[in-house]
């Protein structure tokens, strides 16, 4: 490729990473709104057989022209701005909503590092030495949409709902982020996919390093859940005692960006809960021939499904916590739990170096 | 009157046994919605399938008749009287004797009832005299319009039973 257009060699392999992480960004954009869009079917469905109910099935065979259906409705439905609103950040935050939600995957690995006919091949967009570090950080932007919602609908359900979101999630992600720093100690990497390929190495995933690998991931999915305003901890929507929470004011195709982003954080969160201690796509070896590592996708989407069915499946069995018992498992009970787990993590992983754990193999 | 205690349960005897116990209470909600996942659901698909109802289910009104196809009906009002939302409306006349339409001397002429203001209480059906009104097993009753609503005789009417061949010599 050299010289061609007056460019050299380097130019082009910047070009082209240029143009194939574009790729792949578009690719990742669109699957993650198809798989919100037939998440919501799913959800339906599942949660309908829970309640001894079919769920939709007129759209199409087994309603799967549901999403599209609903997605039409939406679009088309009337968008309406409160005349006490503020028009602009009432604008702003859904996109303040979901455009974070969908550019955390960036830093997610879904497979290893491959060569595909001797040309190399990543199963993510950019591979970032703080991966977590950006994840955490985009996710905590997200909350903006959230509360800036709340605020700029001028409507007290709308205040509260965003009052609650804020609280909550802060209150969360301390919990949830000391419950991923002991996968980073154990790992010694902030980098996704260093750490994934740690678990592989090592032939365990960190979820079932005893006893402190088990806590941290117990204590991430918990504050994953409310992190994501999910069922249980859905109190910034509360639709019995607030409206609809933050997005009563809200209709149309920006009440659907807010949807989309809460089920498009659930697929982020069950993401990094698989990278961070479940080992991504373990038990597929990083080192194995071509055809093998491309079940890594595979096996990484096998169990961000199994997560997202457990989001479901909590959603279908337990009722909504009160507010003050919320901030107090957060606070009293995660928080303390996550804290003296990382530290005796720290503590193992200085007595032993790293590889050499005594609870693992 | 004797009085019962109201007793809560014991609590629990230290932190970790309370624990267990809400974790062991989290499963078993959790175990109840898994089994329901694999349970048949309880949907009847509407339009496909259709409800067995219950035979004393009150559904739409029905005037019965004899078997030999006389009307049971005199006109007596009796239901229109008893109707506690005046959803019934009765005009009697005198049978015509030679071509009589009920058994006894009067007949419905007119047979009125407002299936809107109708709630399905059955006290027409206890006040009749002479078991001519029915509430039935049919309860797909939405139209467009409100005359539609008001339903008349030749709604209301069962149908006349089919003459067997050994009824031939009856009259009629």
């Amino acid at each position: 490729m050299n010289g061609i257009f007056g460019l050299d060699g380097r130019t082009w392999d910047i070009i082209l990473a240029i143009i194939t992480a574009s790729i792949k960004a578009f690719v990742i954009v669109n699957g993650l709104l198809l798989a919100f869009a037939y998440m919501t079917l799913s959800e339906r469905k599942v949660l309908g057989r829970m309640q001894a109910r079919y769920g939709p099935n007129r759209a199409g065979p087994w309603g799967i022209l549901q999403p599209i259906a609903d997605g039409i409705k939406l679009a088309f439905k009337e968008d309406v701005t409160p005349r006490q609103a503020n028009r602009w950040i009432h604008l702003l935050a859904p996109c303040l909503a979901l455009v974070p939600a969908l550019i955390i995957f960036a830093v997610i690995p879904l497979g290893p590092e491959m060569e595909v006919f001797g040309v190399p091949w990543t199963w993510h967009v950019a591979r970032v030495n703080v991966a977590y570090l950006y994840a955490a950080a985009i996710a905590s932007v997200g909350v903006y949409g959230i509360v800036l919602a709340g605020w700029a609908s001028n409507s007290k359900y709308a205040l509260l709902g965003g009052l609650r979101a804020s609280a909550q999630v802060i209150s969360y992600e301390l919990a949830q982020g000391l419950a991923a720093m002991t996968a980073i100690v154990m790992a010694g990497s902030l980098d996704l996919y260093e750490i994934v390929n740690q678990q592989v190495a090592s032939g365990l995933p960190y979820a079932l390093y005893l006893p402190f690998g088990l806590v941290a991931f117990v204590v991430y999915v918990i504050a994953g859940v409310a992190e994501a305003n999910r069922a249980p901890f859905d109190l910034a929507e509360a639709e019995g005692e607030l409206g609809a929470g933050f997005h009563t004011e809200y209709s149309g195709f920006k009440w659907s960006m807010f949807f989309m982003a809460e089920y498009v954080n659930m697929i982020n969160i069950s993401a990094l809960a698989s990278v961070l201690f479940l080992g991504g796509w373990w038990p597929i070896p990083t080192d194995a021939p071509g055809v093998v590592q491309a079940l890594g996708p595979v096996v990484f989407l096998v169990k961000i499904a199994l997560f997202m069915f457990m989001f479901i499946w909590l959603r279908a069995t337990l009722p909504r916590l009160r507010f003050d018992r919320l901030m107090s498992l957060g606070w009293k009970v995660l928080l303390p739990v996550a804290l003296v787990n990382l530290i005796g993590t720290a503590t193992v992983v200085a007595l032993w170096p790293l590889g050499t754990w005594p609870f693992a193999n | 009157m004797a009085f019962v205690e109201l007793q809560s349960p014991p609590p629990p005897s230290n932190a970790l046994a309370g624990a267990v116990a809400d974790v062991t209470a989290l499963a078993k909600g959790l175990g109840v919605t898994l089994g329901y996942l694999f349970s048949k659901p309880v949907t009847i698909q509407y339009p496909e399938e259709r409800p067995r109802l219950p035979a004393r289910h009150r559904g739409r009104h029905e005037l019965e008749r004899h078997a030999n196809g006389l009307e049971k009906c005199v006109g007596c009002e009796l239901c229109a009287l008893a109707c506690p939302s005046k959803a019934i409306f009765v005009e009697g006349a005198e049978n015509p004797p030679d071509a009589p339409v009920s058994i006894g001397e009067r007949y419905a002429k007119t047979y009125l009832v407002n299936m809107i203001r109708c709630i399905f209480c059955g006290y027409c059906v206890e006040a009749c005299p002479t078991e001519a009104l029915q509430l039935k097993r049919v309860f797909e009753l939405a139209d467009y319009t409100r005359e539609s609503m008001i339903y008349g005789k030749e709604t209301l009417l069962a149908p006349a039973p089919k003459r067997e061949a050994a009824d031939s010599w009856l009259p009629g």
